[in-house]
């Protein structure tokens, strides 16, 4: 059985990664520059000698947003899943350039213990998370899933969420998927 | 069930008061003595392990803070299995306060209560459920008697409901209670309660690290981060067995944000502004390594065979070997299972902050204590002057049972006189990982006439599981020989066979192998189950009756039949292929834990698929219903991608994959749709849990295949032909 795993945005960005290797050769004189985007509803301006450092170190250690994780740096495992205007990006390979002007929502700012979406609600009732590093990057995904899906069937889970879990929290997490949907159909119903 | 119903000694139990500006700290030490010298090969397989604590004090267990919140200082690091809220529970209980009143922390090691060993082998609660609740009930006496002292009351008169006393129309709480107290009268240890009584054990209560974790809180060592903190990148072999020798790192110095290149005599590192800046200088280094020999996966191959290094007999009861010598109507079959990474999703890494006298160390660890140990002989520190901070593991199963990374990084930051994050790479995960190692077995065994088993052996070849880890000292190999991880869930657990034998072959091999949740168990129950089907197909009987006609009437059989009966009665076990669907059956017993599976699986475009997995355990005593079910259902889903996925290679000398993906594992397409859990009781202390259900799912999965297809799969991972 094949588990193939790298999804198809992140090999863009594998490619990438080899033209900014390419560069640094060449770049001895650090360039200094802005980068302006919104984050979690704020506007941001970072200061950066690399634009292409990914999106993940800017967000993680500049800006401290803690809970979009690093897993593997190859886009392969989903934990540095984000949103960058509503599409699941995996932040590891995402050079921060691309995020100028744009819209990115982390685990932060996806919902908190008294405003939860839907997804960490959901997460909450099935008591999803074991260990918890992956769990952002899945509720991540799965929130732009239902965004595009709002009542996904088991396939278009099995398809569309494919980060990795160790501690096998696979079962809960499909059970929780539904109950986001769930959710959030019943609450746009009552809005 | 023989457990130690010895009390805390008074003498023991020492009681500190005021010693913070925010409340009351509590200190008590509770020392069971060392299981080694008592023998910890019988310890280990027959009792449920002790807890075993440091024997330095003071040693911190509660603080009560001025609102009446009881910080529980664990002495067992959280990395997924529920620790922390089975503790809170047991706390809760004694102490009677809310769950909500409790906040548990990971003790740093400045507190002393540090385990002596390490988190693992399923031992959290089951080590810490005497000392735990009798640590609370002598509390709960002690803030009762100072609080009728200070009501002008008998102790008697006082109920207590929340962390709240009340009596004769007056109320104070434990805040209040404490408050002031130096002097403290150190009570008898109570009496525990019933635990019919309990209101918070056994119930299935969310975990109280739920909010933190669908939050996304910064609660895992890699998101600690000091001020001024730098980052820093040390190169990691590639090779099996490179030694470091030179680097030349002229190219790397001169890169943007390089604060400073480390040479120390056993590596080359590289200090920058940013974790880029310092993993692309890293990149940059040239290191010069000794490389003694090219390994390939066929030279690990055979070196992993039964007939190799050194026998150990551990398990004998009659003339197994006498009458397997005989060839004539012999059954025999070999099994084998691969190098398996422990992938776990938090890479490891330590932010450091070394000064002149001090050392700061915040990490994901599984061992707080030899983390500390090494990094004083490293600073040439006293033990005092490091101090390590465990944060919350992402993912641990055994990878973290040994962190040297923090000794680099406490290296690096003292070299720079600032606070330091270094952490590996996925790459140099995978290539520096302490593998599961791989396995032979060969199995033999001879019928009776009535169809059951006269003779059986298993004989297993391992690289070491547990020689070297901190769970087992050194101390330990000349007592047992044969490793005690390499042969966890070896022995035949059919005791009413007359003649039976496990032998255990060491090996050791040339990459580092370790403990990769639970150890031994999933390969060797993968080929003593496999067989144990093989037999009964061979004898024409049902495998669950097969199995039960040939366990001994003793209570360790009683609970290993009642959970067979269990899982065949829940999934509806049946020989019969339905729907294009078979069954599979396994059982295992790890640590005095028994686990029964019923697995239903199909095969589509020649790919297995899992649909249901049925699971009864009995793990004794239950503390949190709930996270025993999670930890089944997660140990099933980590196993069947053990079993039917992931396999390291060895080429040219190197470890492969080094990457999520051509590293293959399940994920949510392979899990079950339905994994349907029955837990027993039949227990009267809590045994282990996180590791037991990962026992039976390989053999289930390759007996229900045999059952659908005709074809014994005896590899892992299991592939179609």
């Amino acid at each position: 059985m094949q588990n193939d795993g790298i999804p198809y945005a992140s090999i863009f960005c594998i490619l990438f990664q080899k033209k900014l290797s390419q560069q640094l050769k060449f770049n001895k004189n650090v360039i200094i520059m802005n980068i302006s985007f919104f984050i979690n509803g704020e506007q941001k301006s970072v200061t950066i000698t690399d634009e292409n450092t990914p999106l993940l170190w800017v967000v993680r250690d500049i800006l401290n947003l803690k809970g979009t994780k690093f897993g593997c740096g190859k886009a392969a495992c989903g934990a540095c899943t984000l949103h960058v205007d509503g599409e699941a990006v995996r932040s590891c390979l995402y050079p921060v350039k691309f995020a100028e002007g744009k819209q990115i929502i982390t685990i932060e700012g996806l919902g908190d213990a008294k405003n939860p979406h839907p997804v960490q609600q959901a997460w909450v009732e099935e008591i999803v998370p074991q260990c918890g590093y992956c769990q952002p990057g899945f509720m991540m995904a799965t929130a732009a899933l239902l965004a595009k899906i709002p009542n996904p069937t088991d396939e278009d889970i099995d398809q569309n969420i494919v980060n990795v879990c160790r501690c096998g929290t696979y079962y809960r997490m499909r059970k929780a998927i539904h109950r986001a949907a769930e959710l959030a159909t019943t609450s746009s119903e009552n809005s | 069930m023989d457990k130690k119903e010895k009390k805390i000694p008074r003498r023991k139990f020492l009681i500190r008061g005021a010693l913070s500006t925010v409340g009351v700290l509590a200190v008590g030490t509770y020392i069971f003595k060392n299981p080694i010298r008592r023998g910890i090969a019988t310890a280990i397989n027959t009792t449920d392990a002790p807890y075993l604590g440091d024997t330095s004090t003071p040693v911190i267990w509660f603080e009560i803070t001025e609102n009446n919140t009881i910080i529980l200082y664990s002495p067992k690091v959280e990395m997924g299995q529920g620790t922390f809220t089975g503790l809170a529970q047991m706390t809760a209980d004694e102490l009677e306060v809310s769950m909500e009143q409790i906040q548990v922390v990971h003790a740093p090691s400045a507190s002393g209560n540090i385990d002596e060993f390490a988190t693992g082998g399923s031992t959290s609660i089951s080590s810490l459920w005497m000392p735990l609740r009798e640590l609370a009930a002598t509390m709960r006496e002690m803030i009762k008697n100072e609080a009728a002292s200070k009501l002008g009351m008998a102790p008697v008169q006082l109920t207590i409901k929340n962390g709240v006393l009340s009596g004769g129309g007056k109320t104070m709480t434990y805040a209040e209670a404490v408050k002031d107290i130096t002097d403290w009268n150190v009570p008898e240890t109570p009496n525990l309660k019933d635990t019919k009584t309990y209101k918070y054990i056994g119930k299935p209560l969310a975990r109280v690290d739920l909010k933190e974790k669908v939050f996304g809180s910064p609660i895992f060592g890699m998101d600690a981060s000091l001020p001024n903190m730098l980052y820093g990148a040390v190169v990691r072999p590639s090779n099996i067995g490179a030694k470091y020798i030179t680097a030349n790192t002229s190219k790397a110095a001169g890169m943007p944000g390089v604060i400073k290149i480390i040479k120390e005599p056993d590596f080359v590192g590289v200090v920058a502004t940013s974790r880029m800046e310092a993993e692309h200088a890293k990149n940059a280094i040239e290191v010069t390594w000794e490389i003694d020999r090219n390994w390939q996966t066929a030279d690990i191959e055979s070196l992993i065979a039964v007939g190799n290094g050194k026998p150990f007999v551990i398990q004998k009861e009659g003339d197994a070997k006498g009458i397997l010598s005989d060839e004539e109507a012999l059954i025999t079959a070999e099994y084998k299972s691969p190098i398996g990474a422990h992938a776990q999703l938090e890479p490891n890494g330590a932010v450091a902050h070394v000064t002149a006298d001090k050392a700061t160390i915040i990490l994901s660890t599984q061992v707080v204590k030899l983390t500390r140990d090494e990094i004083a002989e490293r600073l040439n520190f006293e033990k005092n002057q490091v101090h390590i901070i465990p944060t919350f593991l992402g993912g641990g199963f055994g990878r973290r049972l040994h962190t040297p990374n923090a000794i680099q990084a406490a290296v690096m930051s003292k070299a720079v006189g600032k606070p330091v994050k270094c952490f590996f790479n996925r790459k140099e995960e995978f290539q520096n990982d302490t593998f599961r190692p791989p396995t032979h077995h060969v199995l033999k065994a001879k019928l009776n006439p009535d169809g059951l088993i006269e003779a059986l052996e298993h004989n297993v070849s391992s690289g070491d599981v547990a020689f070297g880890s901190p769970m087992v000292p050194s101390i330990a190999a000349p007592i047992l020989g044969a490793d005690l991880g390499a042969w966890r869930g070896g022995m035949i657990q059919y005791e009413s066979i007359p003649n039976f034998r496990t032998i255990s072959w060491r090996q050791k091999l040339p990459f580092a192998t370790s403990w990769w949740r639970s150890l031994g168990l999933l390969a060797n129950t993968f080929a003593i189950e496999s067989f144990m089907d093989e037999l009964a197909i061979a004898a024409k009987k049902d495998p669950v009756a097969f199995r039960l006609a040939q366990i001994q009437d003793d209570d360790r059989g009683y609970r290993l039949k009642e959970v067979i009966k269990a899982a065949a009665h829940k999934a509806g076990y049946t020989n019969d292929v339905k729907n294009g669907r078979a069954m599979g059956f396994a059982a295992s017993t790890d640590t005095n834990t028994p686990c029964a599976q019923v697995v239903e699986v199909s095969i589509k475009d020649n790919t297995i698929k899992v649909h249901k997995v049925t699971c009864a355990m009995d793990p004794g005593i239950i503390v949190n219903p709930d996270q025993v079910r999670a930890q089944c259902e997660g140990a099933i889903i980590m196993g069947m991608s053990a079993s039917m996925f992931e396999k390291m290679e060895v080429e040219d000398g190197m470890l492969t994959p080094t990457i999520y993906g051509p590293y293959q594992m399940a994920l949510m397409r392979n899990a079950p749709k339905e994994i349907d859990v029955v837990l027993l009781q039949n227990a009267d202390t809590p045994g282990a849990v996180g590791e037991p259900p990962l026992g039976p799912i390989g053999a289930a999965i390759a007996n229900a295949i045999f059952r659908l297809t005709g074809q014994r799969l005896r590899t892992m991972p299991l592939q179609l032909s």
